[in-house]
């Protein structure tokens, strides 16, 4: 064997000794040290946000207006101080780039902190987490897939004091009427706003409730959706059938869609 | 223009904005500081526990220094140093090496795992001993510099001696090494000429 091949024998044996530092690690130093919870500015739907997160997940969203503020919301929510960092932890970084623009996939469970909520808006905020960028639901909707179809109302409150927008997209929940509905973070402009940028056509979506029309359907399927839902959306212009309620719907024939699971308003159902 | 600050220098950052900026030196380092601790303890989870010592006592510095010093400081050598404290610190009134190795090699019980894997594994053992063979001055300089990869300017800072003698320590380390490591490929194949 040449000596530079026992050279490199050598550098190579060596170099395989390397270990990589546990996967725990930095979470450890992060947990003793009080750097795992912190808030970070990062760019919105419409206009820049303020993202609070601890080690279980995001806990706060707010849309930026000054730090003192945001770190007095916190203060007042969670009863304690919070620290403001450069940049999002790579976990955070990740969930944003996810859930608020959709550009990556989700993966594992929900990374958001509800943890102090009551077990009724959880269930509504973790149910409004599964509407699909760019489609609507109605509070009804989100009341009945928890199994409180009467309980409208207090899904609209709920959602009026979600914690974190944009990556719990409450803007997503719109009234059965067409009304676009009240929106925490800057009212109903600002929700029509985030939908717009989503590619939802808020004129459209308020314009079909008006004209009596709740569902689309499709005469060659015999499926009916809510209009948004990405598979009312790709039924071309000659098979597209307006529907103006569950029943309307079954009397034609018609049986609602397994993904967007269309229901009636309860006043309507019952 | 940077606003945010992002393509600062870290230790620029970090003399800004200690909390905000701590946890990326963590990630951008835990293999070095861990490895560094590995080298001294030999045990990955004492290593671990080391390593984690090692990062809050760099915090807890790095927040009485001044700014200045902060911005000027090497990040490398500087946490390789704390963590070979840190480290050395930790093996005072534990047991030696010897004692150590024989407790790892009793648990060493392999099982039925891959072919490949009990190679590698084989490998590892082989290249440790050569380096546990080497004379202790030699290696820590060899291991730092061939299995952490410092350069020898850090190596120099790290051990707070002159480049001039960790230079020599490392390449009479090494020649050693590699007269070793003859040894046992001769040995090696005489026993496959039997």
């Amino acid at each position: 064997m040449t000596s530079t091949a026992i050279n490199g024998n050598i550098r190579q044996g060596l170099r395989d000794l390397r270990q990589p530092a546990p996967a725990g690690l930095s979470a450890q130093v992060g947990e003793r040290l009080g750097l795992l919870e912190g808030y970070v500015e990062v760019e919105g739907p419409i206009g820049p946000l303020y993202v609070a997160f601890g080690p279980t997940g995001i806990s706060l969203v707010s849309r930026a207006i000054d730090p003192g503020q945001f770190e007095e919301e916190f203060g007042a929510t969670f009863g304690r101080p919070i620290k403001r960092l450069a940049a999002a932890p790579a976990q955070v970084a990740r969930a944003i780039d996810a859930y608020v623009w959709g550009r990556s996939a989700r993966r594992g469970p929900a990374p958001v902190d509800l943890a102090q909520l009551p077990d009724f808006e959880r269930q509504v905020l973790l149910k409004t987490l599964e509407i699909p960028r760019g489609e609507v639901r109605p509070y009804a909707w989100v009341a009945a897939e928890i199994g409180r179809p009467r309980a409208v109302r207090a899904v609209g409150n709920a959602l009026a004091r979600n914690p974190i927008p944009f990556v719990i997209p409450c803007h997503r929940v719109v009234r059965s009427d067409g009304h676009i509905g009240q929106y925490g973070a800057g009212g109903p402009e600002s929700k029509r706003a985030v939908l717009a940028a989503e590619g939802v056509d808020t004129q459209e979506l308020e314009r079909m409730p008006a004209a009596g029309v709740r569902f689309i359907g499709s005469d060659t399927t015999r499926i009916y959706c809510y209009p948004t839902c990405r598979h009312a959306r790709r039924v071309t212009a000659e098979h597209r059938v307006a529907l103006r309620s569950v029943e309307d719907s079954r009397r034609l024939g018609y049986r609602a869609c397994k993904v967007c699971r269309p229901v009636d308003t309860p006043s309507r159902a019952a | 223009m940077c606003y945010s600050g992002v393509c600062m220098e870290l230790g620029e950052r970090l003399s800004r904005d200690l909390d905000g900026n701590f946890m990326e030196l963590v990630t951008l380092h835990q293999d070095l500081v861990f490895g560094v601790a590995l080298r001294v303890v030999r045990r990955p989870a004492d290593a671990e526990d080391v390593a984690q010592e090692a990062f809050v006592r760099a915090y807890r510095a790095l927040s009485r220094y001044p700014a200045e010093r902060v911005r000027e400081l090497k990040l490398r050598p500087w946490l390789a140093r704390i963590a070979l404290n840190q480290a050395r610190n930790w093996l005072r009134g534990r047991p030696t090496d010897a004692e150590l190795d024989q407790a790892a090699e009793s648990r060493a019980v392999v099982g039925n795992e891959p072919v490949r894997l009990a190679v590698r594994r084989e490998e590892r053992r082989f290249w440790q001993a050569l380096l546990d063979e080497l004379p202790p001055r030699y290696r820590l300089p060899v291991a730092l510099r061939h299995v952490e990869g410092l350069s020898y300017a850090e190596l120099a800072q790290t051990l707070e001696r002159p480049v001039g003698t960790v230079k020599s320590d490392v390449h009479r380390g090494v020649r050693l090494l590699r007269a070793a490591y003859e040894r046992a490929e001769q040995n090696n194949r005489q026993r496959e000429a039997v």
